[in-house]
């Protein structure tokens, strides 16, 4: 072999390969990477869209952390989480159990009927809910008062505002998990449960020693998704509450729409996004770290 | 088979009935309040059923919102996205699987990494990107920022990886060029993936509410979920029969389709969560 052939197949093997990814690269360098360069710039100034911007060093991230009606849209992110999370995880899980056992009939059904509101617009399907808890219409709000519920203005409340919106992304989104744990579930060899029946262990002892263990990277796969949608929580606030009342639903992705495309305040509204953008970055790092032990697990 | 039919089952049942009810309620409110006429929509006690059917709705919505035309422009955005995404991250998830590069590791970290950033977080920046452009207002600028995405990349990567490689060997030595073997062995092998990719795109961007409503400022050019918020003026009463009606139409293509491959689109959901 020539001297140099190898090193011109190599070359050869690059332009190929740049023939490929270029477009892509092309497509996520402008808007992905180099936004991501300029809203870490933006955000250490009091840029508005007018005039030149100057530098304020952490003025905004301070104003994002210490600001009481800033912060709050940080604590009612975190409020959110902890509202959505485990609903939506716990009632994804029970579901499946129950989908999973193979003497309940019309599974199919139930599994196709559970996953549509998946397939359903946040925003649109937040509408429905509106009219639904409507206090003077609302057939939802008419039939919990028959068994004595007055729930009232919810939307207008500024206690049931925000679970009332974290409900409606339950909602949505439980049927989404439900399918991820049941995929989950059928891969746990119907052995162990035999031999752990056979050992005289109840269905609980069966849940809390069979299926919990092999279900573990599912559930952390599932819990750390759900947290990483609740930390985006927008649509349906937007639809239902606008972030009301009294604030007590603007969170993060709201107040970055808000002072980024309504005030113009594009310094803060960068500064939070990184904020979002570091949340995210932790949660999904220790998604990869249970997905890169599943896939060693695989192997 | 003679299986006895067991207390835990029905009550599982009764239980699994009920659930599914109250699930698919909102669904079912869209639908029946679609075609109330406006004196049982706003009557108290409310009911569930409509007694005279009334198609008075939809054709109000189309008097309020320029509906056909947001309809298409749905249509359009998440179609567009799901043609230009599907081409290119299949060529660069080629290149990933197949091509032995310079740099092939370090290019993919910076997907994964990619992959992470949530799209509220650039959201400023990408704004004034496409309006620096003059591409507010336009199907460019609704579809140029998601004609690639990370997450189809590295999914589709994954997929070709698992192919196996002893008929692109065989072309390989027969003389094909790389681009031939993308198109002629891996492509057609990978229906499946790239099938579930187009679904997913498509539904995510159809209900989209935050990106058409930053990108698009005319009423003529918002998309069908966007399009409903304009319905809701502000301190007005909300007309829900309109809403619900409009609702009815932003969600039927979707349902639809959705019932019609359902079996094959769950279990590809199941998929993309974990592998």
């Amino acid at each position: 072999m020539a001297p140099g052939a190898g090193r011109s197949r190599t070359g050869r093997r690059n332009a190929t390969a740049l023939a490929f990814l270029g477009p892509a690269l092309l497509i996520l360098t402008v808007f992905v990477g180099w936004p991501m360069v300029s809203a870490l710039r933006t955000s250490f100034t009091d840029a508005s869209g007018f005039g030149e911007a100057e530098w304020v060093g952490f003025d905004n991230y301070v104003q994002v952390f210490t600001d009481p009606d800033l912060f709050n849209a940080v604590g009612n992110t975190l409020w959110y989480m902890a509202l959505f999370t485990p609903t939506a995880v716990i009632a994804a899980l029970a579901l499946a159990l129950v989908l999973n056992s193979p003497a309940l009939p019309f599974r199919g059904f139930f599994r196709t009927a559970l996953f549509v509101p998946f397939v359903v617009s946040l925003a649109v399907a937040a509408y429905a809910w509106t009219y639904l808890i409507d206090p003077q219409v609302g057939l939802l709000n008419h039939w919990l008062s028959g068994v004595g519920l007055q729930l009232g203005n919810v939307l207008e409340d500024p206690d049931l505002a925000m679970p009332a919106v974290a409900l409606v992304a339950v909602w949505k989104n439980f049927g989404f998990y439900l399918v991820i744990f049941l995929a989950g579930l059928q891969d746990i060899p119907g052995t162990l449960y035999e031999a752990a029946k056979v050992d005289g262990a109840g269905p609980w002892r069966r849940f809390t020693n069979v299926t919990l263990p092999l279900l573990s990277n599912t559930l952390a796969f599932v819990l750390v998704f759900a947290m990483i949608a609740a930390l985006q929580a927008f649509d349906q606030i937007y639809v239902m509450t606008g972030g009301g009342p009294y604030g007590n639903t603007q969170t993060i992705v709201m107040e970055i729409y808000e002072s980024g495309f309504r005030k113009l305040e594009l310094g803060f509204a960068s500064a939070l996004s990184y904020v979002l953008l570091v949340a995210t970055l932790l949660l999904s790092v220790v998604q990869f770290v249970f997905f890169g032990r599943r896939e060693k697990d695989a192997q | 088979m003679n299986a006895r039919i067991r207390p835990g089952t029905v009550l599982g049942t009764m239980a699994m009935l009920a659930v599914t009810a109250a699930v698919l309620l909102p669904l079912a409110i869209i639908v029946l309040t679609a075609f109330k006429p406006v004196s049982e929509v706003n009557a108290y006690p409310p009911t569930l059923l409509p007694q005279d059917w009334t198609l008075d709705n939809l054709n109000r919505i189309v008097d309020e919102l320029p509906f056909v035309r947001l309809v298409l422009n749905s249509f359009l955005f998440a179609g567009g996205v799901t043609v230009f995404a599907l081409v290119f991250d299949s060529l660069a998830a080629y290149a990933l699987a197949r091509i032995d590069f310079t740099g092939r590791r370090t290019l993919l970290i910076a997907i994964i990494a990619t992959l992470m950033i949530p799209f509220q977080a650039t959201l400023v920046p990408v704004y004034q990107l496409v309006s620096d452009l003059g591409w507010v207002n336009t199907f460019a600028g609704l579809i140029a920022p998601r004609a690639a995405d990370a997450f189809g990349i590295f999914f589709l990567r994954q997929f070709f990886l698992a192919l196996p490689r002893d008929l692109d060997n065989a072309a390989r030595i027969d003389g094909a060029s790389e681009f031939r073997i993308f198109r002629s062995i891996v492509l057609p092998n990978a229906i499946p993936a790239l099938l579930t990719l187009a679904i997913f795109t498509f539904v995510n961007n159809w209900n989209d509410l935050l990106w058409p409503l930053i990108f698009t400022t005319e009423r003529e050019m918002g998309t069908i979920t966007s399009g409903l918020t304009l319905l809701t003026g502000p301190g007005g009463i909300v007309p829900y029969g309109v809403m619900m009606a409009g609702a009815l139409v932003a969600i039927l293509p979707l349902v639809v389709a959705f019932l019609l491959v359902q079996r094959r689109f769950i279990e590809s959901i199941a998929t993309t969560g974990i592998k």
